[in-house]
């Protein structure tokens, strides 16, 4: 039987048009999972923002009731309100908890990059076969919880903690510091919980070097640290870029760590939102508070973006 | 094992190049160098000397230690013992950053963060230039390459002839004493590496400068090279001229290494001043004219390149010596040249090379023709070892 030439071209047309929407589908999943469960929170959380407490359940006002029709939603709108915005502006213990986060969250960065980058050189100029072992020693913490991880640092930094035995074994100390409820140990924690997501960009950037660029860095008359800034270093940028987002930005609203190892004088603004929520059960600020972070992290977000895309054209 | 650099009979292509005159120094000298890898000998006991405005080829088969060499010269790898002296000065102990000889890399290493002029630029900033003497010998140098106009973009934009350019670029900013090449056109497609290997040629010689070459091809060693070395187990087999190389080796390793060859094992029967005659099983008595280091009644081997062995349908005229018969058992059509080989009545099998020299489709010589095999005297080489 001989098939009509024009019924295979239909074919294959068909073929490409179910293989577009696959596509398609494929694309849209990801667009999905965000609008349904980041996009559509956000936007509960921004309404919150602009509404006003009331002791009620939600424990906030106006509420939408889709079913009570245009009037209802005409009521909803000229209910909200900027004065949770305006307020938060107005009391200095808000702005003074975002300064204290952005404070910490980049000093543990730079803290973090200072501490990875030789970590991570280190793994990536290992003998191949050492590579794996290493890489299973940064992620095996992973397999305690994050809590009890912390609940831990609590034991080792208390005034007759493991840290105060040594240094007093050590008599680098006569009198033991008291670690606990101070920025030191904030730092500590942050440093010790976040290495891995420094750890891991750098050496993925590291390990994927030539090292004939070093001998090439070499031949032309350039000294092993000269080589290191000349080279090594401009070519890791997209590992540091990497893992500086991935730390500063949870840092920043981290409140697990400053809520167990820190003091009670300054608070990071993720417990301050944790005091707006549950103890002030004021929502509107909390949720005020909230959409103000995330403003804040959109800028380095944008700025890392913006150095990918100038990568992509510049081509690393 | 190695012969001296001079030689009344060098069949050097360049009259003028110092390799042929024996009083001078030479401008590299390689002094028993030995470098091994956990146990494993990469060079052994090797010397070598490289005059000045050389181009010299080491070639050898992959593993052979050639690069090894290539990167204790760089100072890349620091010789297990021996000594290396450049202008009579020892290398040995100096590092790489302060060795005046510049490499040009397989992978050709480009920075890829940088731009092409700042590539270039790298050893030129190392050693504290001006900047505008930096960028005059930047243009220069793109000039030279012919990629003028190339010096704002990234490696990446660039194509892979067009990146080997700029790495040769770069290589040859700081005016080296010696141009180290580690297979510079391997990543090359055919027909522009034979282009770029009569670039280099004439780069080097409008340079004047010293280029030491490492590859694995033969044809781009034997193209480019006034002088080669050809290794293997670490050591240097032999080193001469390319012509030297191809048409009086030193050895059966050496002959078969280059190029295409028929190796027949005999005895030698008789000697006299200008001829040796052989027995041997594989096809009937031989004659030879170079008479090597051979005596009456030693072991030897015949090597005989397939291009000067003549192949006909009808038998020729004088049979007596180096004539054999047989049956055509494989024929290889290159184009230029066809390849058979032919089965002889001894069951030893022998190639001969015949020019295509008309345009016929059809050859007069096919698959199972009885054929004639024969050459002059002069065509073989008689091998000791």
């Amino acid at each position: 039987m001989r098939t009509a030439p024009g019924a295979d071209i239909g074919a294959v047309v068909k073929h490409r048009k179910t293989d577009r929407w696959g596509a398609r589908l494929v694309v849209l999943v990801p667009y999905l999972w965000l609008g349904l469960f980041f996009l559509l929170p956000f936007l509960i959380v921004l309404k919150i923002s602009l509404s006003r407490p009331a002791i009620a359940q939600p424990p906030y006002t106006p509420v939408l009731d889709i079913t009570a029709g245009w009037q209802a939603l005409k009521v909803f709108i000229g209910g909200l309100t900027v004065d949770n915005y305006s307020f938060i502006a107005s009391d200095r213990l808000y702005l003074a908890s975002y300064l204290k986060s952005l404070e910490v969250a980049a000093l543990s960065t730079v803290l973090l990059l200072v501490i990875g980058f030789p970590l991570a050189y280190g793994m990536a100029r290992a003998p191949r076969r050492w590579q794996p072992i290493l890489f299973m020693v940064v992620v095996v913490p992973f397999w305690t919880s994050f809590l009890i991880r912390i609940y831990a640092w609590i034991n080792v930094l208390q005034r007759d903690g493991l840290l105060n035995q040594a240094l007093l074994a050590l008599r680098i100390v006569d009198e033991p510091p008291g670690w606990l409820a101070t920025d030191t140990a904030v730092y500590i924690g942050m440093v010790y919980s976040y290495l891995p997501f420094m750890v891991l960009p750098l050496y993925a950037t590291l390990e994927q070097m030539d090292a004939t660029l070093l001998e090439a860095a070499a031949d032309l008359g350039c000294p092993r640290w000269k080589a290191f800034w000349l080279v090594t270093l401009p070519l890791s940028l997209p590992g540091i870029a990497a893992g500086a987002q991935l730390c500063f930005i949870p840092i920043v609203g981290e409140f697990v760590i400053p809520d167990l190892l820190g003091g009670s004088q300054s608070s990071m603004i993720g417990q301050t939102l944790w005091t707006e929520f549950f103890l002030n059960k004021d929502w509107p600020v909390a949720s005020a508070v909230a959409v103000v972070l995330l403003c804040l992290l959109l800028v380095p977000i944008l700025f890392y973006q913006r150095m990918q895309l100038r990568d992509l054209a510049g081509g690393l | 094992m190695q012969n001296p650099p001079d030689a009344a009979s060098a069949l050097s292509r360049r009259d003028c190049a110092p390799c042929s005159e024996p009083a001078k120094q030479p401008l590299l000298r390689i002094e028993e160098v030995s470098k091994s890898f956990s146990g494993a000998a990469a060079v052994e006991q090797l010397s070598l000397d490289v005059f000045e405005g050389e181009f010299f080829a080491l070639l050898g088969p992959s593993g052979c230690g050639k690069t090894t060499l290539l990167r204790m010269l760089a100072g890349l790898e620091a010789p297990d013992s021996g000594r290396i002296l450049l202008d009579g000065n020892d290398l040995t102990a100096v590092p790489p950053y302060r060795r005046p000889l510049n490499m040009m890399f397989q992978s050709y290493a480009l920075f890829p963060h940088l731009k092409v002029e700042d590539n270039i630029a790298f050893g030129l900033k190392q050693d504290r230039l001006p900047a505008a003497e930096i960028a005059m010998r930047v243009a220069q140098m793109l000039a030279l390459v012919r990629l003028e106009g190339y010096g704002k973009r990234k490696p990446h934009q660039l194509s892979g002839g067009q990146r080997q350019r700029v790495a040769l670029a770069r290589s040859l900013a700081k005016r080296p004493r010696i141009l180290l090449l580690d297979e510079p056109l391997a990543a090359l497609d055919k027909k522009l590496r034979g282009e770029t290997q009569f670039e280099l040629m004439s780069l080097q010689e409008q340079l004047g400068l010293t280029f030491i070459i490492v590859t694995h091809d033969q044809q781009e060693a034997m193209t480019v090279a006034d002088r080669m070395g050809v290794m293997n187990h670490g050591r240097l087999i032999q080193v001469a001229t390319p012509a030297e190389i191809y048409e009086q080796p030193n050895s059966r390793w050496v002959a078969d290494f280059i190029g295409e060859v028929n190796l027949i094992e005999g005895r030698v029967l008789t000697m006299r001043a200008d001829a040796i005659t052989i027995a041997s099983t594989a096809a009937a008595q031989l004659c030879a004219t170079q008479a090597g280091s051979a005596n009456p009644g030693d072991s030897v081997w015949v090597a005989l390149r397939p291009e000067k062995v003549r192949i006909s349908r009808e038998q020729p005229e004088q049979p007596a010596e180096n004539c054999a018969a047989g049956q055509v058992c494989g024929i290889g059509y290159l184009g230029d040249i066809s390849i058979y080989k032919v089965r002889l009545d001894s069951g030893f099998v022998m190639k001969a090379a015949l020019a295509n020299m008309t345009r016929a489709l059809e050859r007069p010589i096919r698959s199972d023709d009885r054929v004639w095999l024969h050459w002059t005297a002069d065509a073989a080489v008689v091998l000791t070892q």
